[in-house]
């Protein structure tokens, strides 16, 4: 018995040690960067606080696309112990803010003027109830057509610009023996070619009143049906091997040579760039067909917490500060192959896919066609988005769903998923 | 602890100090229980407990985070009009029948083949016997390469010559659930077969021997006489195999992640979906309540008919 109470001694102990975990002057972080490159990026934050005289409690949890994270994100909020800051990107800041735990960064977004440096649509996402809740971190382009210049050359075809011309390009390459597509029959990466595809064939005003506005006269009407239409032509593109197949294993397909091309957002580089490949010369990119004037972000960010003490408040201002700083928007941003969330950064140390996906960030701020992606979380909320998923997914998968079927039944899955 | 305290007792009652027995008597009676009482009350807490506040949950709009908003069955009703989820609850219809059929029926007859006396049985029992020492998640990887239509059986056969032989289930979102069931037979008939085995062996070979003499066949003595002995066993192994069906959960992670599309979800991974990624606690919860109920329609007959048999016994 005695025992007993001992272990029961030690282990409130041990609770109460970790609730006070997140001490004065000390930021307690969420996340998960977690693969080498990416590891090594968060640690040059860390350093950077460590400079500054702060401390860096890291909290990471491995798991892909942060499912993991967020599933202990929420228990810890539950027993109203959040840490100071966490990675939450797009709608999902305002879910949390409107559960009241987020906490405001308007001193340090006034001081370093975040209205000026951050364009509009990105500024938006980062604020709760017009106060700043969020610091982004990264910009991830995801409509890009990747590509591998030999099985292009052999197949006799150039980059292709329009919907039309990828078709046309995708049957020259089967014909020549490639797989014309690289793709893994995952519901996120057949939304992912999706709403290039709707990007690409109906233009970015459309994509913004269908996915982003869910507008039911958009998502049932001619248009969807016709981008539906030219989505599942891109199937027969598609080798029949790709059944719950990884995207890097598809990545690595056009890095090897077996298949041309492939429609994926610019983590890909990554895999090109560790297998030692030079972008322009090695492997090609471009805008997804027909998507040259338009830009899809993912745009990753740590959300603050609300927290008491004074001490803990400062240390997440001055961790924002940093954040936003150009040296580690230049370090994580060079280790992650996205590019940086301020646009008015020296990109020389970049390669040429990443100036080009900051051009045309920068373009289409100003002249229109930045739109959140929906497959990845920054156009609408996670039920709405499950919802979508699962009748794009379906109609993909299905070869006897008419088009106007499955137009009808994202009207229905948009409204049916709001409670 | 329980040796000590009669001890105590009974040296007490030469000094006769009798009248204390009364209390250490009570204390003998209420220990078992204080000693118990922890995990009974940890047991109550955290399964019948959440398994109250799973209910409670399903009775709400929680969404991202708990919440306790009733909106009374409004979670049942959106379950019940979710395509998703008849999706899979007929997938684990088919996959929960065949799966038990199908494994019921390989085990028995391999254990029927090993029961002939033959050479080496030992090793031919762990040779069948140990996909069971397998997680299910390794099943699915291997299973899911041996079934893809360009580096497994298909792409093997093809090379032989036969070009024009097909075996792409996994692609096809109408065949992938056979897939599942292929799988999990592969893993389980040999546990199901053991299991027949060590029954085969408690069956009493004059019976055997008697129905030789009569002059029925091998195939008429396992079928008329054999057979009907083992019901027990038949009656544990559906109602393990039953039980692993329902929980499925990673066999579909690893094997198809619940695609093409959604042609493979079991209510196991929709309820996972749901709770954990796409912030939808309530339809969720909802989802779990009813993979309980489906698990209560098999255990409690199972517990009925036990508890019966032994008060008989």
């Amino acid at each position: 018995m005695l025992t007993f109470k001992k272990t029961t001694l030690a282990l409130a102990l041990a609770g109460a040690t970790l609730a006070t975990a997140a001490h004065a002057n000390e930021v307690e972080v969420l996340h998960w960067w977690t693969s080498g490159g990416e590891a090594r990026a968060a640690n040059v934050l860390k350093e950077l606080m460590e400079a500054e005289g702060y401390g860096w409690q890291d909290f990471a949890v491995a798991g892909g696309g942060g499912e993991t994270a967020m599933t202990v994100l929420k228990s810890r909020a539950m027993s109203g112990n959040p840490p100071s800051a966490a990675q939450i990107k797009g709608p999902e800041i305002q879910e949390w803010g409107e559960l009241g735990l987020l906490g405001d960064l308007n001193e340090v977004a006034d001081a370093e003027s975040w209205d000026e440096l951050l364009p509009e649509v990105v500024a938006d996402i980062m604020r709760y109830d017009d106060q700043y809740v969020a610091v982004p971190v990264n910009v991830h382009r995801v409509n890009w057509l990747w590509a591998n210049p030999a099985v292009l050359e052999a197949a006799g075809v150039e980059m292709p610009t329009t919907l039309d011309e990828f078709f046309a390009a995708g049957e020259a390459i089967r014909e020549a023996g490639y797989v014309p597509l690289a793709h893994g029959g995952q519901a996120w990466q057949d939304a992912t070619v999706f709403e290039s595809v709707v990007l690409g064939g109906q233009g970015s005003e459309f994509y913004q009143q269908a996915l982003v506005e869910l507008d039911p006269e958009a998502l049932g009407g001619e248009q969807m049906v016709a981008a539906l239409e030219d989505f599942k032509r891109t199937r027969e593109l598609m080798d029949e091997g790709m059944s719950g197949r990884d995207w890097n294993i598809a990545t690595a397909m056009v890095i090897e040579g077996t298949a041309g091309m492939q429609l994926m957002g610019d983590w890909a580089k990554g895999e090109f760039t560790a297998a030692g490949l030079t972008a322009g010369e090695d492997y090609l990119c471009a805008a997804a067909p027909g998507t040259e004037d338009a830009f899809t972000f993912n745009i990753d960010s740590l959300a603050m917490f609300r927290v008491a003490s004074d001490n803990e408040r400062e240390a997440q201002q001055v961790l924002a500060r940093l954040v936003l700083e150009p040296t580690f928007q230049e370090a994580f941003n060079l280790a992650k192959g996205s590019i940086p969330a301020r646009p008015d950064l020296d990109m020389s140390e970049f390669d040429s896919c990443a100036q080009q996906s900051l051009a045309d960030f920068q373009r289409t701020a100003e002249e229109g066609g930045l739109v959140p992606s929906m497959a990845h979380g920054m156009a609408v909320r996670a039920d709405v988005q499950g919802a979508i998923f699962d009748v794009v997914t379906n109609y993909f998968n299905d070869a006897n769903m008419p088009a106007e079927e499955a137009a009808q039944r994202m009207v229905r899955a948009a409204q049916a998923a709001a409670f | 602890m329980r040796d000590t305290l009669p001890m105590k007792n009974t040296s007490a009652t030469p000094l006769g100090l009798g009248a204390k027995r009364v209390p250490s008597g009570s204390l003998q009676a209420w220990l078992p229980r204080l000693v118990l009482a922890p995990s009974v009350a940890i047991s109550l807490f955290f399964v019948y407990g959440f398994m109250l506040w799973t209910f409670v949950l399903s009775l709400t709009s929680s969404r991202m985070l708990p919440s306790y908003d009733f909106v009374g069955f409004g979670q049942y009703a959106r379950l019940m009009a979710n395509e998703r989820w008849w999706v899979a609850s007929t997938n684990l219809m088919i996959f929960g029948v065949l799966f038990v059929l199908i494994c019921l029926v390989i085990g028995a007859f391999l254990a029927i083949l090993l029961d002939q006396k033959i050479r080496q049985e030992g090793a031919l029992r762990t040779i069948y016997l140990y996909p069971m020492a397998l997680s299910f998640i390794v099943t699915g990887v291997v299973w899911k390469w041996l079934l893809n239509p360009q580096l497994g059986i298909q792409a093997m056969v093809q090379s032989w010559g036969f070009e024009s032989f097909r075996f792409d289930w996994i692609v096809d979102p109408d065949m992938a659930i056979y897939t599942l069931v292929i799988a999990a037979v592969w893993q389980a008939s040999g546990f199901v077969m053991a299991l027949f085995l060590a029954g085969l062996r408690g069956i009493d070979d004059s019976i055997v021997k008697a129905a030789q003499l009569d002059g029925a066949s091998l195939p008429r003595i396992y079928w008329r006489v054999v057979m009907p002995c083992l019901r027990p066993v038949v009656f544990s192994a559906v109602m393990i195999l039953a039980h692993i069906a329902i929980k499925s959960f990673d066999l579909v992670v690893a094997l198809t992640g619940g695609g093409p599309g959604y042609a493979t979800d079991l209510p196991a991974t929709f309820m996972y979906a749901h709770a954990f990624t796409r912030a939808q606690i309530g339809l969720g919860s909802a989802s779990a309540m009813l993979m309980l109920g489906g698990v209560l329609a098999i255990l409690i007959p199972y517990l009925y008919s036990e508890l019966r048999s032994r008060k008989h016994g």
